[in-house]
């Protein structure tokens, strides 16, 4: 359970927002919307830790990430804005590198997760040379192999295709369906099912929360 | 542990062999550097072999300083920081791994030109000898105080010069110690205790640095 | 440590302790620097061996002392800082940087001065001198890396994270200037280490020293008031602070 309270968000003397409560159980998925500058993605930040807030502390499994970093971390996937694939390196050897560096299952076939993000003839050539959208599948294709419990996205659907949108989507159901939980950010709409789909707006300095 | 160690050094080494001007350029910098001093200051050999060890250290400190944006700007950039600071093992040890790749990649280089320099300079052999040893022990250092400076300045936009300012002034006593002890080797005295206090600061940089250089990415990447 | 304290009542309290501290640091300074000063410069002695000039010490020494003491303010509120993650001490290194440096350039200008009928040369590479131009550069460095960061939180951190490497190294960079001073400049007498002082000469020189530790005192807790107010802008009682001043 990913749980946040009281959090309070200050970027450059300005306040984002105030007093965020939130709790997200397994299972859920949680999309965060609200216009641009609202503070999405220091949201995100914040609730991987990545940034520390002004006041008010991130919670997961009742524990204070700060204080627990490395079994956090053990549980987190995030892919930011930025896709953390290096141009230098090939497809097949970045996803060799994040299956070693992150909890990931070691004995799955990375040539079948490239086939799924449809990488397959591509996996040798330098990311450089790669499209966004590739690069940006080149990112999503940890999402075949991780072990993480928590999946924190901030725009995942950024330059990615119809049919990519689409397998993403079927992704994040059955990780939900199988006890996960998705945190994300997007102004693309998504067609998941409402069972376990939460929306949270964010606006200007106040925060409301909705439950659809 | 140890083999997410390897796999980040490997990975740089990988990245940076891809993409060989990286390596190559601190190189070519450092050997046009020395060349400079002589076109400078005259090809007088006792003048050159007793600046020998400053103009080669100050050198080799200024080729360090260009490749170190090089050490995080790159991963800063792609996202593959954020991603190693998200990673389940402690961030000192990885990025202790990065600043040995670094090493690897740019000061064993300017280790291994160093006898053409000395040639270039007039260096004796008992003063080369010395210098040798003060820059495999010196760079390691060097490398590990500039990771903090890096790590600090990383997500700032002109932090190019920011990184000299705050890296140089730190960098003297590796500069001091260095020098003696090649002057000394060169007037024959014994420049033993000039190494072993550059290896006990190496060693309390091993220790320490990282920690500080985690630290300060923590407060560079939020 | 001070975590008990509410994050809010924090700092509009701390503000409030400043201000009432800061006039007593400067009841204490005035007094002693003006009596210090006058007697120093006129009243005590001259030296047998450097005549009038001597009483350059009764500034630069003491401008030496605090550029060390500012400092070591610095690492305290840095390590203070970053091990209890109190943002106040942050921003107190970040307030005291720029008055060290001050103290620093004090300290280093009078030095060079003193150099001129000394050595008859406004710049020789003596060991202090040396290490005080090098604790200068330190000084910019933090300084310039706060002033990079536009979120001044973050920029806190990032000077305070300086400061305690540049504690670390500090010594060690004093110590090697040392030794490449007495290997380079054989035996040159250091003109600033006498080996006694006449009573009459160290009285104004511990006033001198007292009011530059009492101003140094005042100065941090001004600035500190100061990043303080700019920091908390958009807070609550800072608004209310500046309504107040305008209607009154």
């Amino acid at each position: 359970m990913l749980e946040c309270k009281d959090l309070t968000c200050v970027r450059e003397q300005r306040v984002l927002f105030k007093q965020l409560n939130l709790i997200v159980k397994p299972g859920e998925i949680l999309h965060i919307e609200g216009p641009n500058g609202v503070g999405k993605s220091s949201l995100l930040a914040l609730l991987t830790g990545l940034s520390s807030a002004y006041s008010g502390d991130v919670y997961w499994q009742q524990q204070k990430i700060t204080a627990q970093r490395e079994t956090y971390y053990q549980d987190l996937l995030y892919l930011g804005h930025k896709s953390g694939v290096k141009a230098e390196l090939t497809a097949l050897e970045n996803c060799q590198g994040f299956q070693r560096l992150y909890s990931s299952q070691t004995d799955v076939d990375l040539y079948d997760v490239l086939l799924k993000v449809g990488l397959v003839g591509y996996e040798d050539i330098p990311a450089a040379q790669l499209s966004a959208g590739q690069q940006r599948r080149i990112a999503l294709a940890r999402m075949y192999f991780t072990e993480c419990k928590l999946w924190i996205l901030d725009e995942p659907f950024t330059s990615l295709d119809k049919e990519a949108i689409k397998s993403l989507e079927t992704c994040l159901i059955k990780h939900a369906q199988q006890g996960g939980i998705v945190v994300l950010t997007t102004h693309q709409a998504l067609s998941i099912p409402e069972a376990n789909y939460k929306k949270l707006f964010l606006t200007k300095a106040t925060v409301e929360e909705h439950y659809v | 542990m140890f083999n997410v160690f390897i796999q980040v050094v490997r990975q740089d080494l990988l990245a940076a062999f891809r993409h060989q001007s990286a390596i190559l350029n601190p190189i070519w910098f450092f050997i046009i550097v020395v060349t400079l001093f002589p076109l400078g200051l005259g090809t007088d050999p006792t003048l050159l072999s007793r600046i020998a060890p400053g103009v080669i250290w100050v050198a080799a400190l200024l080729a360090a300083l260009l490749s170190f944006e090089r050490l995080f700007k790159d991963d800063y950039i792609d996202g593959s920081l954020e991603q190693m600071m998200l990673s389940p093992y402690p961030l000192a040890w990885l990025v202790s791994a990065k600043v040995l790749a670094h090493w690897l990649l740019t000061s064993l280089p300017i280790l291994i030109i160093s006898p053409l320099l000395a040639i270039f300079l007039s260096l004796q052999i008992d003063a080369f000898y010395a210098l040798s040893l003060t820059l495999l022990i010196g760079t390691p250092i060097l490398s590990l105080l500039g990771a903090i400076g890096v790590a600090l300045t990383v997500g700032l936009r002109k932090g190019g010069i920011l990184l000299s300012l705050i890296m140089l002034p730190l960098s003297i006593p590796i500069l001091i110690f260095s020098t003696m002890a090649v002057e000394a080797a060169a007037s024959g005295q014994d420049y033993l205790g000039f190494v072993l206090l550059l290896a006990a600061m190496l060693v309390g940089a091993i220790t320490l640095a990282p920690f500080a250089i985690a630290a300060a990415l923590r407060v560079s990447i939020s | 440590m001070l975590k008990w304290l509410h994050p809010y009542a924090k700092a509009e309290h701390s503000y409030a302790l400043a201000g009432k501290l800061m006039p007593w640091f400067l009841i204490l300074t005035i007094p002693s620097f003006l009596v210090g000063i006058v007697w120093g410069l006129a009243f005590a002695p001259a030296d047998y061996q450097q005549g009038d000039s001597f009483r350059i010490i009764y500034i630069h020494v003491p401008a030496a002392m605090m550029a060390m003491a500012a400092y070591s303010t610095m690492a305290i509120a840095a390590f203070v800082g970053l091990v209890w993650q109190v943002r106040l001490a942050e921003m107190a290194v970040a307030a005291t940087a720029p008055i060290g440096a001050v103290y620093t350039f004090i300290a280093l200008f009078t030095g060079a001065a003193w150099g001129k009928p000394m050595w008859g040369a406004w710049w020789v590479w003596d060991a202090r001198l040396t290490s005080e131009l090098i604790l200068l550069f330190v000084y910019m460095g933090i300084i310039a890396l706060y002033n990079a960061f536009s979120d001044k939180v973050l920029a806190g951190r990032a000077a305070s994270i300086l400061t305690l490497v540049g504690v670390i190294n500090l010594p060690i960079i004093h110590f090697s200037v040392v030794w490449w001073n007495t290997l380079h400049q054989g035996a040159t007498i250091t003109k600033f280490e006498q080996p006694s002082i006449a009573t009459e000469m160290l009285i104004p020189l511990l006033m001198m020293i007292f009011s530059f530790a009492t101003f140094l005192g005042f100065m941090i807790l001004y600035r500190f008031r100061n990043e303080l107010l700019q920091r908390e802008q958009h807070r609550a009682w800072v608004v209310k602070l500046v309504q107040a001043k305008q209607r009154g």
